[in-house]
């Protein structure tokens, strides 16, 4: 087991640490950087503007660079960004928080929903009522996100129901608890709805797949035999012996919960991380923007890794290694 | 005479004091199996061996409980093919099966042995249907139950045991709580009454460390203990019949010998009738009671063991049997001789076949054979056989 | 044949301590160091059949696997056209191989189910050179007839088949580089009893046809002894009885052999003898 742990943990560290050297590599060899932009605006002198850049060590060598920045790591320090002239790391935290409370929520619903569906459907296998949930599933996968994000904010600006984007109201600061949580959901219905959409048919699908192929099995049959209920096969049963690939596809469910809504935050407004990030690319904001991608890579790293932990957890062959 | 006739004559005899004599000679059976001693509130058991007209000596009162306790008539189970075609698996088999007796069916592939193991709990593929018959478990036809009775007996009143006991296992649930599940589904509910039941169920079908099994999971006991806990299983709620579907097949020989020895004795001490699945005679000898002889859905032929193995009277039956090369010390040396084979292939079960199903690999086949189908023809002492050589 | 002559031949192919261990596998615990072959020496003599009898577990399979040169003995010699087996670089054994043909026991395992029966007996054609489609189709239609099977089965799959014709095939395939030992590793374990039967006698036709050696693994005392001339009894890696096989059967009191088919008689009149009112 801990030596299980201890692999998963060096794969994790050495991703990571690659992923920050490709970051940083890619982002300073790219041509131009922060400060060219600001040669364009003719109120700022060439004076300032080359204080500023050796005030930021721009002209540095790029390993130095890196150097110096892998050390401010160490310290928690994810670096200084150019354009909000304010530390990366509360600035990344606040828009990842935001994205988290929305893809958190969207990831728990989207679960509790795919899995009794998945189930049912799959028991009612190639029925009527299990056709139409196809069909249904499989238009939703048609439409791409983008689509079905501005069609819902069509519908919310016709219907006048639902705030057009934004996560708060104005004056949110002066609200009671009980109405800053209303204010919350009521922001969140649009951006949620969407994710749930978008990611509800493939995890439906993947779960009544699972779950009809463990149907199948020989020890469901046998278990049949000995008179044990329909429920308790199908959620005692069944569901387990699905786990696999459920498990699998929950780590990615996790590892893509800040990366995976960058359509939705940006069309609905959702003050999140995507948008965020976006325009520190365009802006040639370099710490903010590795800072950024690092914070991906580690949640999906950590995705991964949770998965593989439920999975050694759930299934006792795996634990027993090599096996028989 | 047809099996309703048969068990009309069966109902419960009494034997008093010593050396007693049976009143009526017993008809389709030769041999009590197990016999339900009734002293004061207690049930014993115990197994003797009575033939017509011999006597049973036994210190205190008996109460020879004869009635079938399984009853299958006419059973036919059809499957639907896949472009529209109608394959028969079963058609009108007819047998019955006394308490605590062992009864093994013999047939080859595509004979319909496991559709018949799995029709007796209903437990068929999507794409099969019981097209007829009774299938009458304790006087309730398990054909016409409801779902619910239906879960109820499943388990309780006939098990199955399956073939591949690797397979038949949930692999990441453990060995013991997959028995409480058996347990709990029919009725036991505080975790230590079905604790206490896994335990008791598992030293009976294993002689030594029981909680380690009890706490294993499937992929670390070997083919033989895998078996033992089916069967463990299959026990757990003290059925009166338990089917066992080829248990054997995939274990080597060593532990196909313990496993039936297992099974004679959860008869004896249990009293469990069983239905024993093969496509092996020489599993038989020793073993079971009576064999019943499937081919292509129909009963060839079924009678007491001894009595079909010495003189097989069925023309599949003959064959079959020849085709085990036989290395009697005392026969001239057949080593690397040809062995007898039945010619011909099975035959398919989609088309309806007029006459006799056997006739076209039969080798005492008549001119009859190809119009009529073969009754069956009672040749006494329990054996019977269907074929046109005997007159129902 | 003539047991003066036997002790003239040469055998076809003498094995001598030959050894197995797997080297200790996985987390330290799991799978510690296994002789699956403890030093294990025989020989088969042209045209002859040893049987290999045993429990699972009893190292036979990977006998099997040794001779056919699918695996690398971990020590020991196989003697083989006068040249060790075992010791043979890569290159030279696969010009041997053809010669010592292995047959499995899962014929629904063994046989490709997106091939043709004709493509699958052809495969090994392949594997030894370029040789055309004609003439491939031709040779396998050939081997085919040999098994039994006319040239109609060319194009089924092995879906198609039942067990007993499955296993045809691979016997076909085994044949089609015209071998001179097969070693056949529990091929009809998984038949019924009549198809046993069938299989059993078309392995005897091909022995007598085309003088092939056998080696047969089996757990089946029975048919061993109906098929062999000599049987040698394994257990825990180690070869513990040998002999002809009538002997084998009849005077053999060792636990293994008790235990294993055949050393009752299927007509044995046991169940009079086991019951007797207490």
């Amino acid at each position: 087991m801990m030596r299980f742990l201890l692999q998963r943990a060096g794969h994790a560290a050495f991703l990571l640490f690659g992923v920050s050297i490709l970051a940083f590599l890619f982002s300073t060899l790219a041509p131009g950087n922060y400060f060219d932009e600001m040669r364009l605006n003719p109120q700022i002198s060439a004076e300032r503007l080359s204080a500023l850049r050796a005030e930021y060590e721009v002209d540095r060598p790029t390993a130095l660079r890196y150097a110096r920045w892998a050390g401010a790591l160490a310290h928690g320090d994810l670096g200084f960004s150019f354009a909000y002239n304010m530390p990366v790391a509360p600035l990344l935290w606040t828009r990842a928080r935001n994205t988290l409370l929305l893809t958190g929520t969207a990831t728990v619903l989207v679960w509790m929903l795919a899995l009794p569906l998945g189930v049912w459907s799959a028991e009612r296998l190639g029925r009527p009522a299990d056709v139409a949930l196809s069909w249904a599933t499989a238009v939703l996968l048609i439409i791409p996100d983008l689509a079905l994000a501005l069609g819902l904010l069509i519908l919310a600006v016709r219907s006048g129901w639902l705030p057009m984007g934004g996560m708060v109201s104005v004056g949110f600061g002066e609200f009671s608890v009980a109405l800053k949580i209303r204010d919350l959901a009521w922001h969140m219905i649009l951006p949620l709805l969407v994710l749930l959409l978008s990611a509800l048919p493939v995890l439906l699908r993947h779960v009544r797949a699972a779950v009809a192929e463990a149907l199948e099995a020989p020890f469901l049959r046998a278990a049949e035999g000995h008179g044990i209920s329909r429920k308790r096969l199908l959620y005692r049963y069944a569901l387990p012996a699905a786990a696999h690939p459920l498990i699998a596809l929950f780590g990615l469910s996790l590892g893509t919960l800040l990366s995976g809504s960058l359509v939705v935050e940006a069309v609905m407004g959702w003050p999140g991380l995507g948008p965020f990030l976006r325009d520190a690319i365009l802006a040639r904001d370099l710490y903010v923007v590795i800072g950024g991608v690092l914070l991906s890579t580690l949640f999906l790293v950590a995705g991964n890794f949770a998965a593989d932990l439920l999975l050694y957890w759930v299934d006792p062959r795996i634990r027993a290694g090599t096996g028989r | 005479m047809p099996v309703k006739e048969r068990v009309r004559s069966m109902n419960k005899r009494r034997f008093e004091g010593e050396g007693i004599e049976p009143a009526h000679p017993l008809c389709w059976r030769q041999r009590v199996l197990t016999v339900r001693v009734l002293s004061g509130h207690d049930w014993l058991v115990a197994s003797g061996l009575v033939a017509q007209h011999d006597t049973v000596t036994c210190k205190s009162e008996l109460e020879v409980d004869l009635r079938p306790i399984l009853e299958v008539r006419e059973l036919c189970v059809a499957y639907g093919a896949r472009g529209g075609g109608v394959w028969r698996a079963l058609s009108g088999v007819s047998f019955g099966l006394a308490a605590g007796e062992i009864l093994a069916v013999l047939g080859e592939s595509g004979s319909g042995k496991s559709t018949l193991a799995g029709s007796l709990l209903r437990l068929l593929p999507r794409n099969a249907r019981i097209t007829g018959g009774e299938i009458l478990l304790d006087g309730a036809d398990v054909v016409r139950m409801s779902g619910v009775d239906l879960r109820r007996v499943r388990g309780s009143g006939i098990s199955i045991v399956f073939q591949e006991p690797s397979l038949a296992l949930h692999p990441t649930i453990r060995v013991g709580e997959q028995i409480g599940e058996v347990l709990r589904a029919h009725g036991t509910r505080s975790r230590r009454e079905r604790a206490e039941g896994t335990r008791k169920m598992l030293s009976k079908v294993f002689s030594g460390d029981v909680e380690r099994i009890y706490s294993s999971y499937p992929h670390e006991l070997s083919g033989g203990q895998q078996q033992r806990v089916l069967i463990a299983q299959a026990i757990a709620c003290e059925p009166a019949l338990v089917v066992a579907d080829e248990p054997t097949a995939s274990l080597d020989t060593t532990t196909q010998r313990e496993i039936l020895t297992l099974f004679k004795r959860l008869r004896d001490e249990l009293g469990i009738a069983f239905i024993f699945i093969t496509h092996n005679p020489g599993l038989l000898a020793g073993f079971a009671d009576r064999v019943l002889v499937l081919y292509a859905g129909k009963v060839a032929e079924v009678g007491p063991t001894h009595e079909v193995l010495r003189s097989p009277q069925h023309p599949y039956t003959q064959a079959l049997l020849k085709c085990v090369p036989q290395v009697d010390s005392d026969e001239a040396s057949g080593r690397k001789s040809m062995l007898p084979v039945i010619g011909g292939v099975p035959p398919s079960l989609a088309a309806v076949s007029q006459g006799c199903v056997f006739e076209p690999r039969c080798q005492d086949r008549m001119e009859t054979c190809q119009v009529c189908e073969p009754a069956a023809a009672v040749l006494g002492g329990g054996h019977e056989v269907t074929c046109l050589k005997f007159p129902a | 044949m003539d047991p003066d002559t036997e002790l003239e031949m040469e055998p076809l192919i003498r094995v001598d301590n030959l050894v197995k261990r797997y080297a200790a596998r996985g987390f330290g615990r799991r799978a510690p160091e296994f002789t699956a072959v403890d030093s294990i020496s025989f020989s088969i003599l042209p045209g002859s059949t040893l049987a290999l009898v045993g429990e699972s577990g009893s190292g036979k399979s990977n006998v099997a696997l040794c001779l056919a040169c699918l695996q690398r003995a971990t020590a020991g010699q196989i003697w083989f056209e006068g040249r060790d087996l075992a010791a043979l670089p890569e290159k030279e054994l696969r010009a041997v191989r053809p010669k010592l043909q292995l047959v499995f026991q899962d014929p629904a395992n063994s046989l490709n189910p997106r091939w043709t029966v004709g493509e699958i007996v052809a495969e090994p054609l392949l594997v030894q050179g370029r040789i055309s489609r004609r003439e491939q189709k031709l040779r396998a239609a050939q081997v085919l007839e040999q098994v039994g099977m006319g040239a109609e089965y060319l194009e089924r799959r092995p879906q198609e088949l039942s067990g007993g014709q499955r296993q045809r095939v691979a016997i076909a395939r085994a044949l089609i580089l015209e071998p001179k030992l097969l070693i056949l590793d529990e091929v009809l374990s998984a038949l019924d009893c009549s198809i046993q039967a069938q299989i059993a006698n078309l392995l005897v036709e091909l022995q007598r046809a085309r003088g092939l050696a056998y080696l047969f693994i089996t757990h089946d005392l029975r048919m061993a002894a109906h098929l062999a001339d000599e049987i040698a009894v394994m257990s825990g890696g180690k070869i513990v009885e040998r002999g002809a096989a009538e002997t084998i059967l009849r005077e053999s009191h060792r636990p293994e052999t008790q235990n294993l088919p055949g050393a009752s008689r299927v007509s044995q009149d046991s169940v009079a003898a086991a019951e007797r009112p207490r």
